[in-house]
């Protein structure tokens, strides 16, 4: 058994957490300067100029990207042989996230889902965290963290297609849902698709495509030619920058599948905004 | 082809009538925060004919919900959430109480736009995800009503050379169709 300590993993993800909130991935910058230098429409070029220069402002003055901060969300591999001391690592997971959202100056957003009051004293700052665990081989603990902000979650669907529908059917229904999201959800977008598996499994698969590397090729061959149509097919709609017409409507599209039920073929769309604040902690 | 103006709070119908969908505009003045909670209790206001917690005749609100601020900065990151959700309350404000312009992002319903068509009121976009860019043209701030809600709160800020684009202007034009229209390949 390797041990890993309590208080370690709640410092890492404090920290990583607040480096996020105001440094945006290298792998999204590179994508947002390629839109910039593809870009053909002026006014979309001009939102292009603005979000490069917020990403200098927000690093420069450690200030937040956006001041929506996201709910913060986790895919967790825990390694079978690993042993958290001092404490369970989900609690570790939930305090490391109340730190770096306190200690960030980054928003509480997390509120009752009727009244709309605010939970952060009833609760604690901007949790419970979004945790999704996996059980794996060895002795590592990997943990996936993305802000997840409410405008592009809004948009996001998840359907059950009939089989027969295929291939063409999962391409016709994301670029429904991206077409009927419009200026909403912060374009340049990244896509998540999952397809496949039970309702609730396409669901989790399209969130967990959000957290791949952007620009970073899909090991499956079938799917990576689907990701390629889609993105062709995707930035003909010519949505653009914040919706205001363009060329780059998207940054990438991120598939995810899974073998599924002989009755079903679900499929899920989630959306993530330009600002895709994301990263990866190994313990 | 698109204009810049600088304008300065209160807005005038002659100020909003020469807007045009897919100006630029830098705005200055004083201009008011609120979302959906906040809107909500503006309406239970007016429905219970009491005063409102600041004169909405020719103001302009941004629909935001800040970061916490620093020690010693007026405001946290600052750009604009999703409009639809105020969708059910801009109307009234509108045309009851005379509220010139909105700041947010994303479509309007019809009833917005014909409310800005009818009583002369615009609906600019500004940059979503630029929050921290926006701050910088923010000078003060100050929570005037509901403090309880937050982040929601309503709040009074200076704001100087604001860049907005006008999205839906006060002859039932939409920037998001037209932009689309022209870089759609169908």
């Amino acid at each position: 058994m390797r041990e890993i300590k309590y208080e370690d993993i709640v410092k890492s993800i404090r920290d990583s957490i607040m480096y996020s909130g105001t440094n945006l991935p290298k792998d999204a910058l590179e994508k947002m300067n390629e839109a910039y230098e593809k870009e053909k429409s002026p006014v979309a070029r001009e939102v292009l100029k603005q979000l490069l220069e917020n990403a200098d402002i927000a690093s420069s003055e450690d200030k937040p990207l956006c001041q929506d901060t996201g709910l913060a969300v986790f895919f967790v591999k825990v390694g079978e042989d690993v042993k958290v001391v001092g404490g369970t690592l989900k609690a570790a997971i939930n305090e490391g996230t109340e730190k770096g959202y306190k200690d960030g100056y980054l928003r509480a957003s997390t509120c009752h889902w009727d009244t709309r009051a605010n939970l952060k004293d009833e609760i604690g700052y901007n949790l419970p965290a979004i945790i999704h665990f996996d059980l794996v081989e060895g002795d590592e603990l990997e943990i996936e963290y993305a802000a997840k902000g409410g405008g592009s979650e809004n948009v996001s669907r998840a359907t059950v297609i009939p089989p027969a529908a295929g291939r063409q059917g999962v391409i016709d229904y994301v670029k429904e849902v991206v077409s009927n999201a419009g200026p909403n959800p912060c374009p340049p977008l990244t896509v998540g698709v999952g397809i496949g598996g039970t309702f609730e499994k396409a669901v989790i698969s399209s969130k967990h495509a959000l957290f791949r590397k952007l620009g970073s090729v899909n090991e499956n061959s079938t799917l990576e030619s689907m990701e390629k149509e889609l993105v062709e097919e995707l930035n003909k709609l010519g949505i653009g920058a914040m919706g205001m017409g363009g060329t780059q409507t998207v940054f990438g599209v991120h598939i995810e599948k899974n073998p599924c039920h002989i009755a079903s073929l679900p499929v899920s769309v989630n959306v993530q905004c330009h600002s895709s604040r994301h990263t990866v902690i190994k313990l | 082809m698109s204009k810049t103006y600088n304008l300065t709070t209160p807005l005038s119908e002659a100020d909003v009538i020469q807007l045009k969908a897919g100006d630029i505009v830098y705005l200055s003045g004083i201009i008011y925060t609120a979302r959906d909670a906040a809107h909500k209790k503006l309406i239970d206001l007016m429905d219970a004919k009491e005063e409102l917690p600041f004169d909405v005749k020719g103001s302009v609100i941004y629909f935001v919900g800040p970061t916490p601020p620093k020690p010693g900065d007026p405001i946290g990151s600052a750009g604009p959430t999703t409009s639809y959700r105020m969708d059910s309350y801009s109307p009234r404000l509108i045309n009851e109480k005379g509220l010139r312009g909105m700041i947010g992002k994303g479509k309007r319903n019809k009833e917005v736009t014909d409310a800005c068509s009818k009583s002369k009121a615009i609906y600019f976009g500004a940059t979503g995800g630029a929050g921290a860019l926006l701050a910088r043209q923010i000078k003060s701030a100050e929570v005037i009503a509901y403090p309880e809600l937050g982040p929601e709160a309503i709040r009074k800020l200076e704001v100087v050379d604001f860049p907005l684009t006008v999205i839906n202007d006060t002859y039932d034009q939409d920037l998001y169709k037209i932009g689309r229209a022209q870089y759609e390949i169908k």
